[in-house]
């Protein structure tokens, strides 16, 4: 009976999602542009994140490359380090980690934002001003999660890629424009286009789930809290969702 | 013939049949009234009596299951979306948790409806009627304050300060003294008559404050589990001997 009641719960929530979703979908491009609106929240999303995003994409190149190092000198493929850093943060560590890192920041605070809004009647007061709450709060910060996490991305993975380095210069002795070289000279497009292109899908996702918690947010400011958290879980297990399909279309398409 | 019209009254808000329910709740059954020009009418009844739906069906942000509301000799109900904002821009409404924009500056939290409702005004004309909607409620001194650093009593002046800007002919107030000290309260009530005096609009008042509703209300329109039981003026029903209306009054 009480999995039933789950199992339940869930549909309602899924259809409920999917209906929210194909309402951006059928109204973002529909005017009026909320264009004053979106350059805002690209600025609080993209430029407001850039420093968490920068230093764990920083942290995470260093780490990676100082715990690979043994095992590389092991199998004595050491002078193959960049290389073999290059492609992991390209193709994965970077795009992921720093989706999820955006999912935490950003997500969270979508969904109390608009949470608080909605339990402070301020998205009501919003209608009642002759706005579109819809347009004004939902289009524009999906359509700036969905632009800014990609070019976050290539942020974090220029800035992971220069910690690699210094942890290739901690105990070695490595020249900067020789790593970078054994670096882009393995790379391929089939290597950085698909790993791009799924970024936009996780930033989709995040702004979708955060402003979807948030809109419908409900049990006042209990509830504020339960949506922050819900858009940081859903959104991040959505981020392995979307990263397992895209390895299976890349696959199925010939760029692995 | 028409009462109103006999009386030089035009009226701008009737509400016939109305009904709206939640689930197998049914919270509005068959409302009927009517606003006139310059009145203001307090609603009254227990909590749950459906006072604040009714108001919110008003403005549109709840759809009526059945019914018609007829606003400036318009049927909301059969007006497209352009045409209900047009029609809303007529309408203020006070909020009672006061719904100011938590991330805007109080200045910002009025030009907000302006900038929407009239996007040809130029900035010095926006200047101008902010700063006459805060002289308007007192608090010209607040303009560049975030509504976090305001009191409860500033908080709901300068709510009300932003459903003025627009100059509506309805306002619409829900519980607008509820939370708030009797000293604060009652300068609320002060203020609202005083609108009324000035610009002549015409209100729908939710309200429990029996101060409120003896000082501000040409009418009185008392709703009993979701019906409208009767409208009258203070001191008739106030003499009611009917213990359902009488109730309200001790």
């Amino acid at each position: 009976m009480r999995n039933k009641i789950v199992v339940k719960t869930f549909l309602a929530e899924v259809g409920e999602t999917s209906r929210f979703i194909f309402k951006f979908l059928s109204r973002w491009f529909i005017p009026p542009y909320e264009l004053k609106e979106l350059i805002r929240q690209c600025y609080i999303i993209g430029y407001k994140s850039l420093p968490l995003v920068g230093l764990t994409g920083f942290i995470m190149g260093l780490v990676l490359t100082m715990q690979l190092r043994p095992f590389m000198i092991d199998y004595g493929v050491e002078s193959n380090l960049p290389t073999i850093v290059g492609i992991a943060i390209i193709r994965e560590i970077g795009p992921v980690i720093t989706a999820l890192i955006f999912a935490g920041k950003i997500g969270s605070s979508i969904g109390a934002e608009l949470g608080s809004m909605k339990v402070t009647e301020q998205i009501d007061a919003m209608e009642v001003s002759g706005t579109n709450p819809f347009k004004y709060l939902v289009v524009s910060r999906v359509i700036a999660t969905t632009i800014m996490l990609p070019i976050l991305v290539i942020c974090s993975d220029a800035i992971s890629l220069y910690g690699s380095y210094l942890g290739v210069n901690i105990k070695g002795n490595t020249n900067f424009s020789f790593f970078w070289t054994q670096i882009f000279d393995t790379l391929e497009f089939r290597d950085i286009i698909p790993a791009y292109i799924k970024t936009y899908f996780f930033g989709f996702a995040v702004g979708i789930i955060g402003c979807y918690k948030g809109y419908n947010s409900s049990k006042g400011t209990e509830g504020v809290g339960i949506s922050a958290n819900a858009s940081v879980v859903i959104s991040s297990v959505l981020i392995f969702i979307i990263d397992l399909l895209s390895v299976q279309i890349t696959e199925v398409l010939g760029f692995n | 013939m028409n009462q109103n019209i006999i009386n030089n009254q035009k009226t701008i808000l009737s509400v016939k049949h109305l009904y709206k329910s939640f689930g197998e709740n049914q919270v509005l059954k068959d409302i009927n009234l009517e606003l006139n020009e310059s009145e203001n009418m307090v609603v009254l009844g227990k909590s749950g009596s459906g006072k604040s739906v009714l108001i919110k069906c008003i403005i549109g942000l709840l759809q009526a299951d059945s019914g018609a509301i007829e606003l400036f000799g318009k049927t909301t109900t059969q007006l497209n979306s352009m045409e209900l904002d047009l029609v809303r821009s007529k309408i203020g409404f006070l909020f009672q948790s006061n719904a100011l924009y938590d991330s805007m500056t109080v200045r910002e939290n009025l030009e907000f409806p302006l900038r929407r409702h009239w996007i040809h005004l130029k900035q010095e004309e926006i200047d101008k009627k902010v700063q006459q909607a805060l002289n308007d409620v007192g608090l010209a001194n607040t303009i560049d304050m975030m509504p976090i650093e305001l009191s409860g009593g500033m908080r709901k002046r300068i709510a009300l300060a932003r459903t003025l800007i627009l100059q509506p002919e309805i306002i619409l107030y829900d519980e607008p003294t509820t939370g708030l000290d009797p000293v604060t309260a009652r300068e609320i009530i002060k203020l609202m008559i005083e609108i009324k005096t000035k610009y002549k609009t015409a209100s729908i008042i939710i309200s429990h404050d029996i101060n409120c509703v003896k000082l501000a209300s040409d009418r009185i329109a008392i709703i009993i589990e979701g019906r409208c039981y009767t409208i009258g003026k203070y001191e008739e029903l106030k003499n009611s001997s009917d213990k359902n209306i009488k109730q309200f009054f001790e």
